[in-house]
């Protein structure tokens, strides 16, 4: 990334602090095609990398014959298992994932060889022709299989199990209600492809220009790979086009840095669309059975779950993930009692990880179609239902620990709830199910509505050490931030000038590169985590430097530093009898790097009990559809929806986060499902998996963006990133049961699931 | 394949392509050859848009169009939307909207919502939200589910109306 700079004194107003819509300052850029992105790169003497990737999703490696591969010309390095100097493994919590396969391959996709030529054709040419012999092996794609079946992996099948017990488990409801739900595979499908540039350095290292959530966790990992130091390999965030989950672990980074240590020359990657549906992980798929216990009243008394998530070949973030959706798995509702037993499996399915909403999207489809069927169980309005089961400050969530923050359930329920409707009945078939395919008959279009809770934690959680890091440097009245965390598109880098400008009282403030030689981690750029933890570290190193610059003027004009304070880009003392602008005070610089962390967590205890997480979020949608039965077609036609966002660093930004996270809500809803078959993905292109259009998306109301500013937050504010994601699905879903009066157990609802209901 | 160089009009200024190779898209070759990466690179199979130029004022995916068939033609990208060197209408009305996220998508919406706007009849009256809609359905966004583009688009309407662009 550039430095990028705003100055707005040219306008003669105050450059915009907390609360305004401060403009991106990287919008210019982006918009005028300059912004460098990673698949952009260029470097003199840059040659390309390529990977081959295996067919199968089992099969045990007989050999690599790489000599054709050699012998193409323009050809300068072809690596195997054998040429990874370090470990042979890495992995984000497990480190149990091959650089390349050695002996086996575990999913369809697995890397196995690199090239580096002069040209992409020369690379292609030279994966064609390396030749391996597979002897391939009947796969496991049944999760339901993985448990007892035969490792796939010396580290076993079961990668995490969390038996969650909590109340009393005697405890029976009145009215019972049971469902069985499924939720498909789903990608990231971010827009800018994996992609980066490794160019090798005098001194044995190398420099990784990257597209990444977590510069510093990648740093580690490849360094462990390589064999060297970590300080010797040096990352820079490059343009990220786009993250959702999907770039928290390693994909081409030990490649390219293995090929430009090799060849001694820059090289570049970019990976085509089809690579990215194999060279990344995705949603876990989900297997889920609730059943629901309510007394006649419809007060939740105890809830049992069986939450089966398939994590594919390796373990990625499975283990927090199956983690969420059992912490979760009860929805933003009191209950007294619990059983949950949350399992993730190793199989031969494309490794699954982290995305958006992380464990919490799933469980939220199935206790929010659980609280339907109670509502009609009971007889009682859904809202009611909800309403009076909700989490309030004070309340105990199923792993025992108490909310001790804000958690306006009722609030984000009720506000969303009574927003009217601006939808309209379609006034045209371009309106209908169906779009501009005109095929919907309006005599069978049939409209639902229906609402969706969903929560979430914010940072990481179970003990963790969560931290950031942030240097200010203020000179000449300019503040320079440098901090590691990774701008994927979410608006950080505007919240940290603002952040800045609001402490300081400058209107300059320079972002300096990502980067881990110029500063520490900054942690993920995940988990809704980075407004919190870098936004801290950013207003804990401004509010040193501010300490700091005060006692050197207080000690260099005699004065009692209590007497001076800093208005505006000034320091002045109390008593008016001594001034200063930042500019002439700070000729000299003055600098303080900081490690900011949140609130320490506990670990989960063996009955999944614990105070485990920091903070949460809420979020709930009304979603309305139209669906024509007859063809299975489904138009979303309004959300709206509510949030706890605790406080409002930058509305625009906000709305952009809130829309966003609805449209892969919806998608998930209704057309997002990575098809896998027999351990293959059928539908790797942007043809035939497909995301939410303009002509897909529904206006998003937002009702109301409850601020309740959350204690021990940098301005009282809470990740939004996540929420959006989490409880969109699960109403647009409901709102197809509503219109359609079918189960529609199955997530996304596919055409056939509405059309060949029943036949 | 090699054959002899030939020349690419783009932004207004004449491009020599050496070393030509028929088989190349004219994506492949305003972004490696001549130096121009703001079309981008997210399916390159015509499916997400974020490839989009203009070809003798027409929208096409880059992606799909052989560069050596726009030989002799105008080929507008994102870097000469805004000859001047100030912003287009178009892109000052996307920082204002906040229609820009990561911004991978942005070149080819712009590039897309350009064209549209270009294209409305003379009579002064904004798109309505279908018109925009479709028009823009061939663009991929997956940071900002639309809202903030289609209040950008609004914006840039207004804009263009005013000025008789």
């Amino acid at each position: 990334m550039t430095d990028v700079r705003i100055d707005d004194t040219r306008t003669g107003e105050r450059a915009p602090r907390i609360g305004d819509s401060a403009p991106r300052p990287d919008g210019i850029p982006k918009v005028d095609g300059s912004f460098t992105f990673s698949s952009d790169l260029w470097h003199d003497r840059m040659i390309w990398g390529g990977t081959l990737r295996s067919p199968h999703p089992s099969a045990r490696i007989r050999s690599i014959d790489i000599g054709p591969a050699i012998a193409v010309t323009g050809v300068h390095a072809v690596l195997t298992a054998a040429d990874v100097p370090g470990n042979p493994n890495f992995g984000l919590e497990h480190v149990d994932q091959p650089v390349l396969a050695s002996d086996v391959v575990r999913y369809e996709g697995e890397p196995v060889a690199i090239v580096a030529a002069d040209h992409p054709e020369a690379v292609r040419l030279a994966l064609e022709a390396i030749v391996v012999d597979y002897e391939v092996t009947p796969p496991l794609v049944d999760p339901a299989l993985a448990e007892s079946s035969d490792p796939i992996h010396p580290d076993g099948n079961l990668i995490r199990r969390i038996h969650l017990r909590h109340g009393d488990q005697d405890v029976v409801g009145d009215v019972i209600v049971e469902g069985t739900y499924e939720v498909g595979m789903q990608d990231q499908a971010f827009l800018g492809p994996e992609s980066g540039l490794a160019v090798p350095a005098e001194d044995g290292g190398v420099e990784l220009y990257i597209a990444t959530q977590w510069l510093h966790a990648d740093r580690d990992q490849v360094a462990a790979c390589l064999g060297l130091a970590p300080e010797l390999v040096r990352l820079t965030l490059s343009g990220v086009g786009g993250a959702f989950g999907a770039r928290e672990d390693l994909s081409l980074h030990a490649h390219l840095c293995l090929l430009a240590l090799r060849t001694r020359r820059p090289v570049k990657m970019v990976y085509s669309r089809e690579e990215s549906f194999h060279g990344h992980v995705h949603r876990h798929p989900a297997r889920m059975w609730y059943r629901h216990h309510a007394d006649r009243a419809g007060n939740l008394v105890r809830v049992e779950a069986r939450l089966l998530l398939d994590g594919g070949a390796y373990a990625s973030s499975s283990g927090a993930v199956i983690a969420n959706a059992t912490c979760f798995a009860g929805g933003p509702y009191r209950i007294p009692s619990a059983d949950i037993d949350g399992v993730v499996v190793r199989t031969n399915n494309p490794p699954c990880g982290a995305m958006r909403g992380f464990g919490a999207v799933q469980t939220c489809i199935g206790h929010e179609a659980q609280m339907d069927r109670l509502a009609a169980a009971l007889g009682m309005d859904p809202v009611e239902l909800r309403l009076r089961n909700v989490l309030a400050p004070g309340d105990r969530l199923l792993t025992g620990q108490v909310i001790t923050g804000t958690a306006p359930v009722a609030e984000v329920l009720r506000t969303c709830t009574d927003h009217p409707s601006a939808a309209t009945l379609p006034d045209d078939t371009m309106s209908l199910p169906g779009g501009a395919g005109r095929t919907a008959d309006p005599e069978h279009v049939h409209r639902g509505e229906a609402v969706a809770l969903g929560f979430k934690n914010l940072m990481f959680s179970e003990g963790f050490d969560d931290f950031s890091s942030a240097i200010c440097r203020l000179e000449a009245g300019v503040a320079t931030i440098t901090c590691a965390c990774a701008e994927v598109g979410q608006g950080f880098v505007t919240l940290a000038q603002q952040i800045t400008r609001e402490v300081l009282g400058v209107d300059e403030v320079v972002l300096a590169p990502a980067a881990t030689a110029t500063v520490g981690s900054a942690g993920s750029t995940s988990a809704s985590r980075q407004t919190w933890m870098s936004g801290g570290a950013v207003q804990a190193a401004c509010e040193e430097v501010r300490v700091r610059l005060i006692a050197r003027v207080a000690d260099e004009n005699g004065i009692d530093p209590d007497e001076l304070v800093m208005v505006d880009g000034r320091v002045v003392s109390l008593a008016g009898d001594f001034e200063a602008d930042l500019a002439s005070v700070t000729a000299e610089a003055v600098e303080a790097e900081v490690e900011f962390r949140h609130a320490p967590t506990s670990p989960l205890d063996e009955n999944g009990q614990g105070d485990a997480h920091v903070s949460f979020a809420f979020s709930a949608h009304r979603a309305i559809v139209d669906v024509d039965r007859d063809l299975g077609l489904v138009k979303v036609v309004e959300l709206t929806t509510s949030q706890d966002v605790g406080r409002l660093l930058n509305p625009l930004q906000a709305i952009g986060q809130i829309e966003g996270g609805a449209a892969q809500g919806v998608g998930l809803a209704v057309m997002e499902e990575v098809q896998v078959l027999d351990g293959r993905i059928r539908n790797a292109s942007f043809t035939d998996y497909l995301v939410p259009t303009a002509l897909d998306m529904p206006p998003v109301e937002i009702a109301a963006l409850i601020e309740q500013p959350e204690p021990g937050a940098p301005f009282g504010a809470k990740g939004i990133g996540e929420p959006p994601s989490i409880s969109s699905t699960a109403a647009v879903v409901a709102a197809i049961r509503a219109a359609t009066d079918l189960d529609l157990t199955h997530v996304p609802v596919r055409p056939t699931d509405i059309a060949l209901a029943g036949a | 394949m090699s054959t002899g160089p030939y020349v690419l009009r783009v932004n207004g200024h004449d491009h020599e392509v050496p070393d030509a190779h028929l088989g190349e898209s004219l994506l492949w070759v305003l972004r490696e050859r001549l130096g121009l990466p703001g079309s981008k690179n997210a399916c390159e199979e015509g499916e997400c848009g974020s490839c989009s130029v203009q070809v003798d004022g027409d929208l096409v995916c880059s992606c799909l169009v052989l560069a050596a068939a726009a030989v002799g033609r105008e080929v507008t990208t994102i870097e000469g939307l805004a000859p001047d060197g100030e912003l287009a209408d178009v892109q000052r009305a996307f920082i204002e909207a906040g229609a820009v996220q990561c911004g991978f998508c942005t070149p080819g919406l712009l590039m897309a919502i350009d064209t549209l706007l270009d294209d409305l009849p003379d009579d002064g009256a904004e798109p309505d939200d279908l018109t925009v809609r479709e028009a823009i359905s061939g663009n991929l966004c997956r940071c900002t589910g639309y809202g903030r583009i289609l209040a950008a688009v609004s914006i840039a309407a207004g804009i263009r109306r005013e000025h008789g662009a």
